[in-house]
Formats: C-alpha cells, structure tokens, sequence
C-alpha cells in the first residue's frame, strides 16, 4: 500500500515534469538533437576503429556492440531517472532542498521525482540500435533464461549507475565541489565497460569488477547470453548473478544517502 | 497545553573563512580557517494553539535557524523542541504533514507549470483526501482570488500573484501550523494588505498557529498579537505589541492642530516636544497624567482643530531595544 | 585587450577558489586519458598491419588531448546567458566598446584559463609516468605553439558564436550541443583522425574542426611535416576568419532585432 502510494506520486512527479519540459519543445528537440550526434559519434568511434584493426584481441565489433548496446541503454534509463539527483548540489547551495525536507515524503522519492530529462534519454537510440544490429549479427540462442537475463542485466546496470548517481550526490551534503569527480565513475565507468574489460592491465578492470562493479552488469552477462568462455576464467553461474550486484549497490547508496541526510540535518550546510 | 514548546536551543555553526585576493586564494586551497558562528543561544519560549506570532531580529539574528529548527530541517546541539507532541526532526514525514511554509523569495509551486497542475500534485504529496482537496482549493481560489490564474504557468506570474499562489499551496492539506518567511518581501501594497487580511481571517476560522518572521513592521502590526524580538541567538523579548512599547517608554504622544498660531497652553505634567506650523507634538507619561486629563485640558484652554493620540512606531519601538541591547 | 587581461585574471581568481574542483577535474582528466589509451594499446595489439600513424603516437596523441580539454568550444558563456535571460542585455550596448570584440575577448579568458590550469600539471604527468613523448623537433615545438594558439582563438571564435546564438534561442543550450558533438567527432577527440577511413580524410580536412586539435598535435608529433605548416596554419585562419564575419553579422542582426523589440 506504502510503495504503491509512492510508485503512484512517483509517477505523478515524472507526468509533470515531462509536461514542464514539453513547454519549451524546440530547445528540447535541439537538444535532443546534440545530443544524439555525440552519443552517435561515440558509437561510430568503434566502427571507426573496427574498420581499421579488424579485431579488438580476439572479439569481434558484434560482441563489442552487444556490449556497448548493454551498458549504454542501462546508463541512459538510470541517467534521466536520477536528474533530481545531479542537479540536487545546486539545490542544496539554492535551499530548495530544504522545500523538499518540508514535504512529508522520503527525500529519495522527491529527487528522483524532480526531473525525467527526457532529452537524456537520447542515448538509448545508440544504444538500441547497437543491441539490435548486434543481435541480428551475433546468432544468438535466445532461450528464456537468456532473455531473463538481458533484462536482469539492464535492470541491474541501472540500477548500478543510479547508485552511483546517488553516491555521487551524496557528497554535495558534504562538499560543493564534487561535479567533475562525479564524471570520472559514472561517464568514465560507460566508456569503459562498453569494452570488453579484458582488454585493460588487471589493477583497473579489477577496480571495475570489485571496485564499481559495472563490469558485473554487463561484460559477465553479456558473455553468458552470447555463449563466448570468459577469457578471464568465471564461472559461468557467476555471470548470470553478478547482475544482481547492481542492486544491491543500489540499496546500498540509499542507505549512504540516509546517512547523508542525517548530517545535513546536523548542520545545515 | 502548549503547541510549541522550545526550550534553551543552541546551534553553532562552523563556517570557512577565505582570504581576499588572488594569493588567499591560492592559500586557500592548502589550508582553510573555520570560524564557529553561536546561531542560537539558549533560545526558549513556548506557543500555544492559534497564536499569531511575529518573530523579528537582524538578519543573522537566529530568526531562520529557529524557524528551520521547527521545520524538522535543521537538527540542534542542544535543547528541546515539542511540536503537537512531536520532535520535529525525529519524525519528519509526520511532523511536516501538519506544517505549512511560505518562503518568501522561492516559490513551492512547479516553475514552468500551471498553477493548478502544482495544486494537484500537492494534493498527491500530502495525501490529502479528496473532498477535503476540493473544499480547501475553492475556498482559496476564491478568497485569494485567484481563479484567473490557475492555468497560467508559474513563471508568468508577479510576485505578488505567485505569493497569493504559494500561500494557497501551503494550506491545501489544512495545517496545525503556518511558517511565513518574509512573506511579502517585494509585494505590491494591494497584495500585501490581502495577504495580510487573508492570514488574519484564515487563523480566525480555523484557529491555526501562525509564526510569520519578517523585516516589515507593518506586517507584525496589522497581523500579529504577539512578538519575539531574537538578536545575537538570544530573545530579546516576548510579549505583545503594548508590553513591547511600555518595554521601551511608558511616553505616549498626543498630536494637536490648533485652529490659531498662539502659543499652546499645555498641562503641567507634558512637555511640548517639537511644533510645526499649526501642529504641536506634546509628549505625556499616562502615570502622571492621563490621557483623557490632558485631552480636556488641552482643549479647554486652546482653539483646537483637531486632536489624537499617537503610539510610538513599532519600527522605533524594536530599534530602542536592539539599542538597549548592545548599550 | 585590457578587457581580456582584466577578465583572464579574474576566471583564474574564482577557479582558484574550488580548491578540490581543480583536483578533481585534473583526476577525471586523468583517469579519461588512462582509459583511451588502454583501449587504443589493445586495438593496436590486435593487429600488425600497418597503420597510418605509430601506437606511441596515438598515446601522445590522446594525451594533449587531455592536456588542452578545457580549450575545447564545449559550452556557452553562463553569465551571458542570464545577462540575455534577464533582459539586461540592452545595457552591453551602451557600453563604449565593440561588443563583438568584448565577447570575443571575454570567450579568449573563458577558454585559457581553465585550460592553463590542467594542462601543466597534466603534461608533466604524462611525460613523467606515462612516457608520453616531446615534440619530435625544436621546429615542430614551435609550430605546435602557434598553431596551439590558433586553435584556442578557433575556439574562442566559435563559442563566440554559439553565445551569439543565444541572442535567438535564449537557452542556446540545443546548437551548442550539436556542434560540441561534430566538434568530439571530426576534431580528432574521439579518434585521431588520420584513423578514419581514408575516403573520408578530404571532408573531414576540409572542415574547421581538425584546427582544434588534430593540426596542433601533428605538428608536434611531426606528422604534418614542417614543410606543410603554412598550409595547415592557413586553414586554421581561413575558419577564424569565417566565424568572426559570421559572428559579428548574426550579432548585428539579432541586435538590431533587439533594439527593434526593445529588449
């Protein structure tokens, strides 16, 4: 009844927020735009490079895109669904997050509420597009458990960037001048996990397996649905639930952000 | 029983210091000093249910830190603070659905959306059940008048429009209490006196708490029956508006026009204070005399036009005791 | 140009200020050009064809790139944008000075001081841990320098006009990410360009962007060949040249507007 109650004002924030960002429609489908040229060019990037070298040690430009498909679409729901969380250094620098305090709902609910940046949602189109073409190139076994999978594998990818989207904002309760930092895990953590992680020296794809574990949600799925041995030795029963990971990093950053509440409370910076 | 209680309050502050110019800058990103601020010092006193009460001070004074402190936003070192039973902090869901609050300079409504829609939504916030909604949203609209507003986006708006919006908003879901922040800071003066005339009224029928801070004393004056004055995190005073003159001066002034330009004939109890043309401004203590005596003796011995008595300005009234104060 | 000096030592001040945003945008720079090259080496390993440009070349490369970021036309000058937002545009005009050069120098400081920032202590980094190379001659050095700050002046010309635009669309949020996206794409900051197909190499020479990075760059690695600095040099100046004009005739247009309007 309580979660269903949230989920239903949940919904109504996002309805008006998308209905405030349709008040400026030609700003939005420019940006929408812009948008779409970056996260197009980062994808022809690879192409681009697939051209020249022909293989990336021993994987293909289908692996690779399946894999790119994964992380990007992951990253692109949890990135418009956390824009409350982004902007939240300047709320608390304006005072509009003490509005919020004064609102008898979790202040989670209401930052993620705040905003649906509908134009952040741009990166999906790659995004999809890599999956699909992808998919159709790869001959893929598309069993129950493999689709299962693909979609534990996104849920747990965004749920993974949205805790880190949420850690990161945690540190505004702390410090003003945390954005660019922020940018290294989350913008950094996409650039590096839609490659195949056994391509980087152990000490930085072992800080993206233990670390930020964005490799979890990803590369070890995407090796299960593809039927390809982990050239890094899992198991194969590890790479069906290490999605779950993501999850739990969620659960974990909210109680992070419990906690950063609490010391905002204390000292009202 | 009281509805707020808040007692010895103390809050300190601890806030980086930055040196001028471009070489304490530089400095400034090795080593940074910290200068801890005493916001409340002991702040005590205690409201009960229906009150209209000012609560003026400096900026800095500690009027926002206590306003936050009751809000449930901001947690202090030490002292209580009960509100309807409650402390604030501990169960802020429940304490905030009995709470209004106006900022006067941010607006609680949704920016580039119409009125109603932020309305409604409130109403989801607050769980507020429907008939309740409906009653409280029209009765509003109505007496704010506001109805020609309701599907204008928010940033269309004048202040003083969106005040009347905001001030709606805040009283949807029916409030114990009513927080006002510098409510009409920037308001015309037609929305001021409906701003004022609608707190009045709406804490009359509803009997609903009001704590309303504010830099203008015509506000306190024509809302409030009782006033806190906190300088330096400390009360100053407590009282209401009367006890505060009499805290300065128990002189009152009586403002005579005389019909002639003969020098006045004043009791021997008052002093002719300053004179302007046909007005003579004549200060009395009412201990001493009183002030129907001077009136029958004044105009028993001169032509007078007209004739009144006049309080000291609030705005000199609070000017004294900050004086006091720090002398 | 007093304006400039006035301006450059004032973004130096308030960047002073954020100690750790200094700090942190140094590591994410960092951490971005560790995972480039990782990913270039690994390209590289998997092949042994030949290439039209060296793996140490690529890494060198990418790491000027990191280093000269912030020179980048990315966005839009802030306090500009809420002078137009406000309406208190009008007032710029009664300034006694030409208001595109006031722009232009203001978007000069907006650029350099941010990039000077990073870039030193980022190429001592990457010359100390990460073997990056120096400039293969005292020539290439030298045109590298020159033709780096043609590239910070192309810059400052196109962030110009992208706040000139904001005259127009008020937010000019949509336009500047759409040229910061064909700026990443064809000035070499996603991929040094020489790697893009060889069919393409004549467009993507052709336009502006490369000026920003990829020109500078192969100078200094030498693979633009001194022989070809005037060349390139010129091209550079050609597309400064083409957003001054159409800088300063979008700006008399809109104020013009403006003035007709009456802010």
């Amino acid at each position: 009844m309580n979660v269903l109650d949230s989920l239903y004002v949940y919904r109504r924030f996002l309805g008006v927020s998308i209905r405030a960002q349709m008040q400026y429609k030609a700003s939005f489908f420019m940006q929408l735009g812009g948008r779409l040229i970056i996260t197009a060019g980062e994808f022809m990037a690879i192409l681009v490079l697939f051209d020249r070298f022909d293989s990336l040690i021993g994987w293909n430009v289908y692996q690779v895109a399946f894999i790119y498909g994964i992380v990007n679409i992951s990253f692109a729901v949890a990135d418009a669904l956390t824009t409350g969380f982004d902007l939240f250094g300047d709320m608390v620098k304006s005072g509009d997050f003490d509005r919020i305090l004064t609102r008898p709902r979790s202040t989670a609910l209401q930052l993620a509420g705040q905003e649906l940046t509908l134009r952040r949602i741009s990166r999906l189109t790659p995004g999809l597009l890599a999956l699909t073409w992808a998919t159709m190139n790869l001959e893929l076994n598309w069993t129950v458990a493999n689709v299962g999978l693909l979609m534990v594998s996104v849920a747990g990818g965004a749920s993974l960037f949205a805790g880190l989207i949420v850690l990161q904002a945690t540190l505004a309760f702390w410090t003003t001048e945390t954005l660019e930092m922020m940018n290294t895990m989350t913008y950094g953590g996409v650039e590096t996990t839609q490659y195949p992680i056994n391509i980087y020296r152990p000490w930085f794809r072992n800080l993206f397996t233990f670390g930020i574990p964005l490799a979890t949600v990803s590369y070890f799925p995407a090796l299960a649905i593809m039927g390809v041995p982990d050239p890094l030795g899992t198991p194969l029963w590890f790479q069906y639930v290490a999605p779950l990971i993501g999850i739990g990093f969620l659960l974990m950053s909210l109680q992070v952000w419990r906690i950063g509440v609490r010391h905002y409370l204390s000292t009202g910076s | 029983m009281p509805q707020i209680v808040v007692e010895d309050l103390v809050k300190r502050f601890r806030i980086s210091e930055r040196d001028a110019g471009m070489w304490g800058a530089v400095r400034g990103l090795v080593r940074r000093r910290y200068q801890t601020v005493t916001a409340l010092d002991g702040v005590s006193f205690s409201i009960e249910p229906g009150e209209l009460v000012g609560y003026v001070g400096p900026n800095g004074a500690g009027k926002s830190t206590t306003v936050k402190v009751m809000s449930g936003i901001l947690v202090p070192d030490s002292g209580r603070c009960e509100i309807l039973g409650r402390v604030p902090w501990r169960s802020r869901n429940e304490h905030v659905g009995e709470l209004g609050v106006v900022f006067g300079q941010r607006t609680q409504l949704w920016w580039d959306l119409p009125v109603i829609e932020s309305f409604d939504l409130l109403r989801d916030i607050y769980r507020i059940p429907r008939g309740e909604y409906i009653a409280n949203r029209d009765e509003f609209i109505s007496i704010l008048d506001i109805g020609g507003l309701l599907d204008v986006p928010v940033r269309q708006l004048s202040l003083g429009q969106r005040m009347r919006c905001d001030l709606a908003a805040a009283l949807l879901h029916s409030p114990a209490l009513l927080f006002l922040d510098e409510p009409t800071i920037g308001m015309d003066a037609v929305s001021k006196l409906a701003f004022r005339e609608f707190i009045k009224r709406f804490n009359e029928e509803r009997g609903t708490t009001v704590i309303l801070t504010t830099h203008d004393m015509d506000d306190i004056e024509a809302i409030c029956d009782r006033v806190m004055i906190i300088s330096d995190g400390k009360i100053l005073s407590d009282g209401t508006l009367d006890d505060l003159r009499r805290q300065v001066t128990l002189e009152r002034r009586l403002v005579v026009d005389l019909d002639g330009d003969e020098l006045p004939v004043v009791h021997p109890e008052a002093v002719v204070s300053s004179r302007n043309g046909h007005r003579v401004n004549i200060r009395f203590d009412p201990e001493r005399v009183s002030a129907t005596e001077l009136i029958s003796h004044v105009t028993s011995h001169n032509r007078v036009r007209d004739i009144f008595v006049e309080n000291l300005p609030i705005e000199e009234v609070i000017a004294q005791i900050y004086r006091d104060q720090r002398g | 140009m007093i304006s400039y000096w006035a301006i450059l030592s004032a973004r130096f001040r308030s960047l002073l200020q954020y100690r750790s945003a200094a700090l942190a945008g140094l590591i994410t720079q960092v951490v971005w050009g560790l995972i480039r090259v990782m990913i270039f080496q690994a390209f590289y390993r998997s092949t042994n064809a030949e290439q039209p440009m060296s793996g140490s070349d690529v890494e060198t490369y990418i790491w000027l790139g990191q280093a000269f970021l912030a020179a980048l036309p990315w966005n839009i000058d802030t306090d500009l944008r809420a002078l137009i937002r406000s309406g208190w545009i009008g007032y710029e005009l009664v300034r006694p000075v030409d208001l595109y050069w006031y722009w232009l120098s203001r978007a000069l400081s907006w650029r350099t001081a941010p990039m000077l920032m990073r870039a030193v202590p980022l190429l001592v980094f990457a010359f100390v841990l990460m073997g990056m190379s120096p400039p293969v001659s005292v020539g290439a050095g030298l045109a590298f320098a020159v033709s780096m700050c043609a590239a910070i002046v192309l810059s400052s010309a196109i962030t110009t006009f992208l706040n000139v635009t904001m005259l127009w669309t008020i937010t000019g949020d949509g336009i500047t990410q759409m040229t910061f996206g064909l700026v990443l794409i064809f000035s070499g900051m996603l991929v040094p360009l020489p790697l893009y197909p060889d069919w393409s190499q004549p467009i993507i020479n052709a336009m502006p962007f490369r000026g920003l990075v990829d020109t500078p760059y192969r100078l200094y690695l030498g693979h633009i060949p001194l022989s070809e600095f005037a060349g390139v040099l010129a091209h550079q100046l050609v597309w400064i040249l083409t957003f001054v004009v159409a800088g300063r005739i979008a700006m008399a247009r809109a104020l013009r507007r403006v003035v007709v309007q009456g802010g």
